[in-house]
């Protein structure tokens, strides 16, 4: 049961994408579901009812485009929706005319305001600043020492002249902060102060006191992206006690949806500046409006997965990979284990797949699929000999025994690895031959590939030609949300899917027909119960009864 | 299962490939940027074992320094009994717009879709979620319906504390039992509150006349350890942690309870690093905490720290957390804010483990045993 934002509006919208034309009550059941959906990734209440009446207004009175159908338009208009709430306005941070710059942390307890104060910290002192971390969270027991120690990571001096544990006055802490800046010559005063609720008055004065003394150039206002509906309540009670200029978005690297942008964005108009995702100081960067709408709209986040990828993966790999995708032949098993482990460094199988678009859909799906199974296929093909990994069409029935004794498996999942390996490969060949790596990492062409070889191993009777749509259509598994009309899944170029797609293929908008997986369905037996859903038409049908 | 996996492998082997591609095409002339180094793993680097076992000596040290400046100041708190009322002081209020908004509708003659509707938006805002809201409002009609009852606050009372579950055992295991202390893992996402839940319960706790040592396994977060100390210090509980940062939180987390064990206190608290529940290596560090203590004791209860403010992603964390170390308890924190804390309702309902505290401030004493109706009637205002 994940109801995530992203899977409900791929569930509305697969239900949207079989229609031709739609009426008010469509627009209307839409609507109600992107309700349901944004308050379900905790999109606070109230901008949700702004939000869908904007959607409404705009869905009844849009003029007819022809090259959308009315279901993608009433998806590029929450996808502009939501961009212009989230991405209205960036700016960057503004500098005092006469140093030092004044920029004051405030938020909620545990929102991440101390770590955040080194992370910007960092940041800043990366860009040739001279940051100074003022030690104003008097209240926290410690925390005077936890800035000085992150501050001490981020090579950023911290002026902490209060011991803190509930002694000294942080406004008098702020104001000297000013002096002892000026007189060191630093040109950025970062203040980290207490967590305090919206309703402490007491506290909330102190705050503004704070500002105040101190007549910060730039307030930011530190909230944790899991934070749900009570996001709006503070976020209005904060801007009334203290008054913010920008939202900064902390623990990013959750999986929470981050409805809490939404609103605050929507309510306040304060644009979010900064987003920092990660334990480490230097996992802080300035917020990217667009990835979150992607994220929002189950875009996948590919830019993040590519991003994590370059990380990890060495160049000398990566060049080596690239080479022998492109040469199609070159893929043999050891390559297919070197890559195994490469994605187990990127991290949880499920948060990876996550990223990819679509992947809301096949949730199901995936969250069978854990890193053990990939430990598994790579103990699998580790149990083979050096000839068998090259050219694994030698496994025969001995060896098969042989390499399922050696990795503990059954020998059924040997030989579907070793099926699955050389259907892998064939598909990647056609996709190379067919040109399906623009831009973008060969996700277009992936996507029809593997619904080719889906085909192929799918089809038990085989060998008609082009496939029917209709049929497939038909043979749709109910229990999964993928209601794709073959005839629309092909279209909708204009929708700001992945980099430039080829126009034939479905942008990745909601995953539509998008890259999916054959899964296993109970029991794992894949058989005709679980053909794969949303089956195009058109791919050369090959092959009848194969692996299986 | 296979096939899935070569896709996996083909996709993110393309994405990389591919990205690289781009960058190479992309850059021309320019020098391919260097990679970026492995980030090490987030938790602690492993501490190894001559090391631990000469910071054994260490530990006893910092031990007594720790106890003895404290003695004189230590504060004996007042017992937990009775702490629930003050609760419903405080979340009257913050959560009287709650309540309100509920009474005005409720006290209408007649609920029309709309009425219904908005107590079904009312019970969203207090993050009860949107399916569980549905249920209760769905059930909530019928009932009206087929009893013609007029009231249907009492029954929506009635219904909120069904769901709260309020026979779910909501008691702390905290005596010690064959001749080991209780053992407590405090869990939960960063910045919920786990540290000072700790120390709030070790007072609760030595309140109530027990002896309690404290195990600082956060040995990641920054000057957490201290920020224990100086709870422990506060009320007198002996506190054990590494004598540096970093260090693996298993091998402290066993030593707090060998420690415990040897002085013979009723109950160990140990604290753990807030981590994302998606982060599996963090996952699998607290799974080897939990694992490494249950070596030489049970470990009673492993209490989820949820923060009140916390949106439907409350739910998944409750789900990864329960998963990986078997939760038992959930403290419900800051709740004395303007947050609802209605997640509760879902991850009882989904996980049926118990709210067991509820964290309502910043104050020493602000931690009080859950009660469900005491608890509803606060966020119904009455």
């Amino acid at each position: 049961m994940f109801e995530t934002l992203s899977d409900r509006l791929t569930q509305v919208f697969s239900a949207l994408r079989g229609k031709g034309r739609l009426s008010a009550a469509d627009i209307d059941a839409t609507c109600r579901e992107i309700r349901i959906a944004l308050l379900e990734a905790d999109v606070a209440l109230p901008v949700v009812r702004s939000f869908i009446s904007r959607v409404k207004e705009r869905a009844s009175t849009e003029e007819v485009s022809a090259a959308l159908n009315p279901a993608q338009q009433v998806i590029k208009i929450v996808n502009d929706e939501l961009i212009a709430i989230l991405g209205g306005e960036t700016r960057r941070l503004r500098f005092a005319k006469t140093p030092p710059t004044v920029i004051l942390l405030a938020g909620l307890q545990g929102s991440g305001k101390t770590t955040l104060a080194a992370k910007l910290a960092r940041w800043l002192r990366e860009q040739g600043n001279t940051p100074l971390l003022v030690a104003a969270d008097l209240q926290r027991p410690n925390a005077v020492q936890q800035l000085q120690v992150v501050g001490g990571q981020a090579g950023v001096p911290v002026y902490a002249p209060q011991p803190g544990n509930g002694v000294g006055d942080p406004v008098a802490v702020s104001r000297d902060s000013l002096d002892e800046a000026r007189h060191r010559m630093h040109n950025i005063v970062i203040i980290d102060t207490a967590g305090r609720l919206g309703v402490d008055e007491e506290m909330m004065q102190q705050a503004a006191d704070i500002r105040d003394a101190t007549d910060p150039d730039e307030i930011l206002f530190v909230v944790d992206a899991m934070i749900g509906q009570d996001a709006v309540t503070t976020a209005q009670a904060f801007l009334d006690g203290v008054g913010y200029d920008g939202v900064v978005l902390t623990k990013l690297d959750g999986d929470a949806r981050g409805g809490a942008a939404l609103s605050i964005a929507e309510l306040t108009g304060r644009p979010v500046m900064f987003a920092s995702s990660g334990e480490k100081l230097e996992d802080f960067d300035v917020f990217h409006p667009d990835r979150m709408a992607s994220r929002i709209l189950d875009l996948g986040d590919m830019l993040t997965l590519i991003e994590q990828a370059e990380k990890t993966f060495d160049q000398e790999q990566t060049a080596a990979l690239a080479g022998k995708l492109a040469s199609g032949e070159g893929f043999t098993l050891e390559d297919f284990v070197e890559q195994l482990a490469m994605v187990r460094k990127l991290g949880p199988i499920g948060n990876l797949l996550g990223m990819l678009p679509g992947a809301a859909q096949n949730r199901e799906m995936l969250s069978q699929v854990s890193d053990k199974d990939l430990d598994r296929a790579a103990a699998i093909v580790n149990s083979m000999t050096p000839a068998e990994k090259r050219n694994p069409k030698i496994i025969n029935g001995s060896r098969r025994a042989r390499i399922a004794a050696g990795s503990g498996v059954a020998v059924g999942e040997v030989s579907n690895l070793v099926t699955r390996f050389l259907e892998g490969q064939k598909m990647m060949r056609q996709m190379m031959g067919g040109g399906g790596m623009p831009g973008m990492p060969g996700m277009p062409g992936m996507r029809r590939a593997s619904k080719q070889a889906k085909k192929t191993k799918k089809k038990p009777k085989g060998g008609r030609p082009g496939g029917s749509p209709a049929g497939a259509a038909g043979k749709q598994p109910p229990g999964l949300p993928l209601g794709t009309q073959p005839g629309s899944a092909g279209t909708g170029g204009g929708l700001g899917g992945l980099g430039g797609l080829p126009g034939n293929l479905p942008p990745g908008l909601g995953g539509e027909g998008g890259f999916r997986l054959p899964g296993p369905g109970p029991g794992s037996q894949p058989g005709p119960q679980h053909l794969p859903p949303g089956l195009r038409g058109g791919g050369a049908n090959r092959r009848g009864k194969k692996g299986r | 299962m296979e096939y899935l996996i070569i896709i996996i492998a083909i996709v993110v082997g393309l994405s990389a490939g591919g990205a690289y591609l781009l960058v190479s095409s992309r850059r021309g002339r320019a020098a391919p940027p260097p990679p970026a180094p492995k980030p090490p793993a987030t938790g602690a680097a492993p501490a190894d074992t001559d090391e631990r076992s000469g910071a054994g000596g260490g530990l006893d040290l910092a031990t007594e320094a720790v106890a003895e400046p404290a003695a004189p100041e230590i504060e004996v708190p007042p017992p937990s009994a009775g702490r629930m009322v003050r609760l419903r002081g405080r979340l009257a209020r913050s959560q009287s717009a709650f309540g309100s908004v509920l009474l005005g509708l409720l006290s209408r003659d007649t609920l029309d879709d709309e009425g219904w509707e908005e107590i079904e938006d009312t019970l969203i805002t207090a993050d009860v979620g949107v399916a569980p809201a549905r249920h209760m409002v769905e059930q909530l009609r019928t009932e009206v319906k087929v009893t013609g009852s007029k009231d249907v606050r009492s029954l929506l009372r009635a219904q909120l504390i069904e769901a709260i579950g309020p026979d779910l055992d909501r008691s702390l295991r905290v005596s010690p039992h064959a001749g080991r202390p209780a053992v407590l893992l405090m869990v939960g996402v960063n910045g919920t509150g786990k540290t000072t839940t700790c120390g709030k319960l070790a007072r609760v706790l030595i309140g109530d006349g027990r002896t309690v040592l404290l195990g600082a396994a956060d040995t990641f977060r920054a000057a957490a350890a201290d920020q224990l100390q100086t709870w422990g210090s506060r009320v007198g509980a002996t506190v054990v942690r590494s004598d540096r940062d970093g260090a693996d939180p298993a091998s402290v987390a066993f030593e707090a309870v060998r420690e415990g064990t040897e002085l013979e206190v009723d109950t160990v608290i140990i604290d753990t690093a807030g981590r994302l529940h998606t982060k599996a290596g963090l996952m699998d560090e607290l799974g080897k905490i939990k694992r490494v203590v249950s070596r030489q004791a049970d470990v009673d209860e492993v209490l989820l720290v949820l923060d009140a403010t916390t949106g439907q992603n409350g739910l998944r964390q409750a789900r990864v957390f329960a998963e990986v170390v078997d939760v038992t308890g959930i403290v419900l924190t800051k709740l004395d804010g303007t947050a609802k804390g209605g997640i509760v309702i879902s991850v009882q309902r989904e996980l049926g483990v118990p709210v067991k505290l509820v964290g309502l401030g910043e104050g020493p004493d602000d931690l009080a045993p859950f009660e469900p109706a005491a608890f509803v009637d606060a966020i119904l205002g009455s």
